[in-house]
């Protein structure tokens, strides 16, 4: 019999520290609805998804309920929009489909208006960057990636070329809600198939027909057991402290994620082990790294402290669930975590520091907001070095960046809700423009040959 | 680990006549039987956990039941299926 103080524990970390499930986020196949007619192709994938989707987010709610735990998302990921709309040639029909889709289900976003051009583009993949600002100013719901990079193919400097200019005219598209369309847009080096955090989930051509996949959250937890357990003890205290707290909070995710996966009859995917924070107080990555003995989070020591922390959280995590995937790791979004926008406001934390964290962690340079006036080319440049970074370390990196028109250094940009506020960032002032110009292809490096 | 029928209703707030008597009652009127009930009162804040099987209960009815009634008496009152504990605590 579980004891009172387990009990209270729990609770507890639920109540007070905001222990939650993120997101259950249902993959879905779409290949089936590929039509070369623009009417039927939407048709297709409307009917796809609303049918597959129906009891989402009402079992949901009814987990939520019954296990006392909010799960903050229900959200669809689906396959690749530019291969389900090659066949027809404009992708935008499936994004607005997708959209309708997620209304009509009742889901907060709906991934997988993506692009997978890591080693070329196609005919659909061009289509499909260019039709970014239209797809991302017209839809409500429907989030965006393209992967640009991967260990194995190198970086395509032409998407990433690309992917710079298409952020810009979204951001002019979206300008009159401080480019928010920039903020459902991540360009991705080695994506994962089976992400199930916005804006980056797709169902990767990889998957199944359709697979629950659930994100767990709970920095607030970390936090309090280290100031309970591990207070100016060693760091091996510290590690081990992360490691207890992440197995818990997994634990969770793995009986939701199994519960929803058998209440709606699709196949449980992963548990993605990531420390998502939020904009609210105590829900905080960064806090973490402060409680761990820096002043502000930015200052040196934080890589060091990010990378134990990203590793503490793996370790007791990947004993907790019977499969591990997605990004699995702490993320850093600037404006969705109280002490990043605080360590970013008050001058700590800068885009060169940020940038050495990504290496470390999951994820890369998230909800960045940096001047207006950034040119499409250095938008392009801050891609490719992140791009890089994911590629010589096998991991996942990717840029979530919002130009916000008419804003500099000094200004500040709200995006609301989750998606928190974002103080404007510095960017360097010295062009790239000639290395983007460029084009063409850099080769994977010497480590992706492997057999 | 088995399908369990049981659920822990955690009751916090200050101390008042009638907590575990308005509690029950709700209880028993949504035909959920008690298992197992501990209670201290710390500083005059009141602390009851209680094991029910709720295999004859409507959960979501008794659910909203349980948080009316907390409610009305300013209690946080929550009911949550037991196999939420055993996954944090149990292997």
């Amino acid at each position: 019999m579980i004891n009172t103080s387990e009990i209270l524990q729990t609770v507890r970390m639920i109540n007070e520290e905001k222990l939650d499930i993120r997101t259950i986020t249902m993959g879905i196949s779409l290949y089936e609805c590929a039509h070369p007619d623009k009417k039927t192709l939407y048709s297709n994938v409307y009917d796809r998804i609303t049918r597959q989707a129906e009891h989402l987010v009402k079992t949901g709610e009814d987990l939520e309920r019954e296990f006392g735990i909010p799960i903050v998302n229900k959200r669809i990921s689906v396959t690749p929009a530019s291969l389900v709309a090659a066949a027809c040639g404009d992708p935008v029909v499936v994004a607005r489909a997708m959209d309708a889709a997620a209304k009509e289900t009742g889901v907060n976003y709906i991934g997988g208006y993506t692009a997978l051009v890591q080693k070329g583009m196609t005919k659909s993949d061009r289509a499909l960057i260019a039709s970014l600002p239209e797809a991302l100013s017209t839809t409500e719901r429907v989030c965006s990636s393209v992967n640009v990079a991967s260990t194995r193919a190198g970086i395509d400097m032409d998407a990433v070329r690309l992917c710079g200019e298409a952020i810009k005219d979204i951001a002019e598209a979206t300008k009159d809600t401080d480019a928010s369309g920039c903020m459902k847009l991540v360009v991705f080096a080695n994506a994962v198939e089976d992400n199930p955090f916005m804006a980056g989930a797709f169902h990767g051509p990889g998957e199944g027909d359709c697979c629950i996949n659930v994100g767990i959250s709970g920095p607030g937890v970390v936090k309090r057991a280290l100031e309970i357990s591990a207070k100016d003890q060693p760091f091996d205290v510290v590690a081990e402290t992360i490691k207890r707290t992440a197995f818990k909070i997994t634990r969770v995710g793995q009986l939701i994620a199994r519960e929803a996966s058998s209440r709606l009859g699709v196949p449980f995917g992963i548990v993605d082990l990531s420390l998502a924070p939020t904009p609210a107080m105590g829900d905080s990555v960064a806090h973490i790294l402060e409680e761990m003995g820096l002043e502000v989070c930015g200052c040196h020591g934080t890589t060091a402290a990010l990378a134990l922390l990203n590793d503490a959280v793996k370790k007791g995590g990947v004993m907790a669930s019977s499969h591990v995937g997605g990004l699995s790791g702490a993320f850093i979004p600037v404006s969705e975590d109280i002490g990043m926008i605080n360590a970013a406001a008050c001058g700590a934390l800068s885009l060169e520091k940020l940038e050495a964290m990504t290496c470390v962690c999951s994820v890369g340079l998230d909800m960045i907001a940096v001047p207006g006036n950034t040119p499409a080319s250095t938008i392009a440049a801050i891609i490719a070095d992140e791009a890089a970074i994911g590629m010589v370390n096998h991991k996942t990196t990717a840029v979530r960046i919002i130009p916000a028109p008419g804003k500099d250094v000094g200004d500040e940009v709200e995006f609301g809700g989750l998606f928190g506020r974002a103080p404007i960032m510095r960017v360097s002032p010295y062009s790239a423009e000639k290395f983007i110009a460029r084009g063409g292809r850099i080769p994977a490096p010497l480590q992706s040959l492997k057999n | 680990m088995e399908k369990k029928n049981t659920a822990v209703v955690t009751v916090v707030g200050n101390d008042t006549v009638g907590i575990i008597a308005r509690v029950s009652a709700v209880l028993s009127e949504h035909e959920a039987n008690i298992l197992d009930i501990s209670q201290t009162v710390l500083s005059g804040m009141f602390n009851m956990i209680m094991i029910v099987d709720i295999s004859l209960s409507a959960f979501a009815q008794l659910s909203d039941s349980l948080v009316a009634l907390g409610n009305e008496m300013g209690l946080q009152i929550r009911i949550q299926r037991s196999e939420i504990f055993d996954a944090m605590h149990r292997i």
